[in-house]
């Protein structure tokens, strides 16, 4: 992966914002400063700035009610978000939205979403005007692994699929939807296995080191912009804090909860410099094949990082376990 | 748990936590599904206990009690469970599921507006939908445009669906237990920011009939109507009204769908004067549907025009200074009410 020193600093104070800017909102929300709810990206600062980095200024992506992250890695003025947060008239959107509704279209940001499932149809959308507007433009449509179960991402991957839209799906998998573990709301272990029945390319990439998201995004990406439609990125990562400013979490086993403290995405502690990041891999894409529509035999070969971290437990036991 | 069998005050949440867990104990076939309902599902240390009870605690204990085989958890999948709760109806259950926020009406709706709705219709009767569809509505909390919709009245505008919203903690317990017990699908709304509203409420069973409102405060000089929090609004502007003479009736509708006629014009035909307060957007809505029986049926018993005090015709807002500008509140009741009793005869 050959990424300039420029690069690197800006993906690294994306990363730096975006953590400092939740922390900043977590302290504000105890104090109760911050009206309504509050859902932080601790933790999965990787994905945004993978996936963010690999676009440019017109693309367009939707998020979710996890969407400060998002909104920071696709330029939003921060100033202006935490403003909105507050509920203030200089807010991106004049306090009418807040936390869950902040948007920027200017930016290329469709919004924040308090609707679980409801980014991937208009990230369809998006895609469509691109098509047809002629544009170049491409979409990337993040959601959780708890919306991977509403209908509308099912539909949206087919459609895009079928029309060959320029939409990459970034399922953040942090294993939990509110108190849920994916393992119980989910009869798969990798959500990016689902690619095979829309025909589409599926990865799965480890959503701490965002050297691989933005690789793995990049492919996604330029397969997109080609007009060779969608594909669907898999994300695993961890979120630091509860659901909710306020939720208790008694639902994470003690190991998991010590755990993901020690586990910073890269590039934002510990020792890292340029020549740590990430070496050239295999790429996730099919070489052949009709476009949009694999051949099934590249599924799942082409996976550049397993995310060894998470393994299924043996049939009807608990949750996601880490060795 | 043991529950009570005297009379206790207690919070709105309790009295629905005790009205399920009463039907439950005396009814094998009802189950509870919904996202986190218990919560934590297939955690090892969770195993018959809850992560959250429920978004705001109203189920909580319940998995303790009756297992995680009555107690579902579901995927963030509305179209399909909510789905399944009316199937699994028509077939012999009697399910109650929770549909967390009623704007996820939207990720649903075709399990409600052409399935559950329509069924014991379409099968000329030979198949009935005892589901109850708990869902929270209401602003207040500072959730923004999806989150604090007031949506009773698109659920009332579907023939086929039951539709009751208490406004205090005696009747959550009634109007519940009576939902559970109805043959047909029953939306059950509950106001977000009047979990924690404590009342009395009656021990052991106890059932508030579907389809009849409540007359919470009798008065002479104007009717004031109000359903789920907006009831409790009437009464706080009832009082301060009565400081300044003005003696007003209050209706507390408690049901939506069927809509008592009949009480609210009995009390018209006594006061001569009716304000209608409602959260739910205006247009098509629950106060202007009122108003429209009440021209049609009683006109000649109107001294003065309805009033309505309702919210705007426009999305819910998240900064808390629009959100309470946009809500009613009592003292734009008592403004209203004011002016009501300012005109005509
Ligand atoms: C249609 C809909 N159903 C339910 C909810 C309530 N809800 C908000 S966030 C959430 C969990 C989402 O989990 P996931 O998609 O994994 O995202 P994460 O919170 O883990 O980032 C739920 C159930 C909602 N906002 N919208
Ligand atoms: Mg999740």
């Amino acid at each position: 992966m050959n990424l300039s020193q420029y690069q690197l600093r800006s993906m690294y104070r994306t990363m730096v914002s975006i953590r400092t800017f939740e922390e900043t909102v977590k302290q504000a929300f105890a104090k109760g400063h911050i009206p309504g709810f509050v859902h932080l990206y601790v933790g999965e600062e990787a994905i945004a700035t993978g996936v963010c980095s690999a676009l440019r200024p017109s693309d367009t992506i939707t998020s979710t009610h996890r969407g400060h992250g998002h909104c920071i890695a696709k330029g939003c003025d921060m100033n202006s978000m935490m403003a909105e947060i507050y509920g203030k008239a200089t807010g991106l959107c004049k306090g009418k939205g807040g936390s869950m509704h902040i948007a920027d279209v200017g930016k290329g940001m469709l919004g924040a979403n308090g609707i679980v499932g409801g980014g991937p149809p208009l990230a369809c959308g998006a895609g469509l005007t691109s098509q047809v507007t002629g544009s170049g433009d491409v979409c990337a449509c993040f959601f959780g692994d708890g919306a991977c179960e509403q209908g509308t991402f099912h539909e949206s991957a087919n459609l895009a699929a079928i029309w060959n839209l320029p939409v990459i799906f970034v399922a953040e998998n942090n294993g939990y939807a509110q108190s849920t573990p994916a393992s119980y709301h989910c009869a798969i272990e990798n959500i990016a296995e689902r690619a095979a029945s829309y025909g589409i390319p599926g990865a799965v990439v480890d959503g701490s080191d965002v050297f691989a998201v933005h690789e793995a995004a990049v492919e996604a990406v330029k397969r997109a912009r080609a007009g060779q439609g969608p594909s669907l990125l898999e994300c695993k990562t961890y979120r630091h804090h509860g659901h909710f400013e306020g939720d208790q979490q008694t639902y994470r086993m003690i190991s998991t909860r010590a755990y993901p403290r020690a586990r910073i995405p890269s590039g934002i502690s510990g020792p890292w410099s340029p020549s740590t990041a990430g070496s050239p891999r295999r790429s996730w894409m099919p070489s052949t094949g009709r476009p949009g529509r694999p051949l099934k035999k590249h599924w799942p070969t082409p996976n550049p990082v397993p995310c060894p971290r998470w393994k299924r437990s043996p049939a009807t036991s608990t949750s996601v376990t880490r060795s | 748990m043991a529950v009570a069998t005297a009379a206790r005050t207690i919070t709105i949440a309790e009295a629905l936590n005790e009205s399920i867990r009463l039907e439950m104990r005396a009814d094998p076939k009802i189950v509870i599904m919904g996202e986190d309902i218990a919560g934590g599902a297939q955690v090892e240390h969770l195993e018959d206990d809850e992560a959250w009870g429920g978004v705001m605690g109203v189920t909580k204990g319940l998995v303790h009690e009756f297992g995680r085989e009555r107690v579902l958890d579901t995927p963030i999948s509305e179209a399909a469970f909510i789905g399944a709760a009316v199937g699994a109806a028509a077939t012999g259950l009697r399910p109650i599921a929770e549909l967390m926020f009623c704007g996820f009406l939207g990720s649903c709706l075709d399990s409600l507006l052409n399935q559950g709705s329509k069924l014991r219709y379409m099968f000329g009767g030979k198949a009935t939908v005892p589901v109850t569809i708990r869902t929270m509505i209401g602003g207040g909390f500072r959730a923004a445009a999806q989150h604090a919709q007031t949506l009773y009245p698109m659920f009332a505008n579907i023939p086929g669906l039951k539709v009751v919203a208490p406004s205090n903690a005696a009747d959550a317990k009634g109007l519940l237990t009576a939902s559970i017990r109805d043959d047909d699908p029953v939306i059950f709304c509950e106001h977000i920011t009047m979990y924690t509203l404590k009342g009395e409420v009656p021990g052991g069973e106890h059932i508030v009939p579907i389809g009849k409102a409540a007359v919470a405060r009798p008065g002479s000089d104007v009717t004031l109507l109000g359903v789920s929090l907006t009831a409790v609004h009437a009464l706080n502007a009832a009082e301060t009204l009565a400081k300044e003479g003005i003696d007003a009736e209050v209706i507390d509708l408690r049901t939506v769908s069927p809509l008592d006629e009949e009480t609210i014009l009995e009390s018209v035909k006594k006061t001569g004067r009716l304000v209608i307060v409602d959260e739910a957007n205006p247009l098509c809505g629950l106060a202007s549907h009122i108003a429209g029986v009440v021209a049609s049926r009683g006109f000649h018993w109107l001294r003065a025009p309805v009033g309505m005090v309702t919210a705007p015709h426009s999305p819910v807002p998240f900064s808390p200074v629009l959100e309470d500008a946009y809500l009613p509140n009592p003292q734009k009741v008592v403004s209203a009410v004011k002016e009501t009793c300012s005109k005509a005869s």
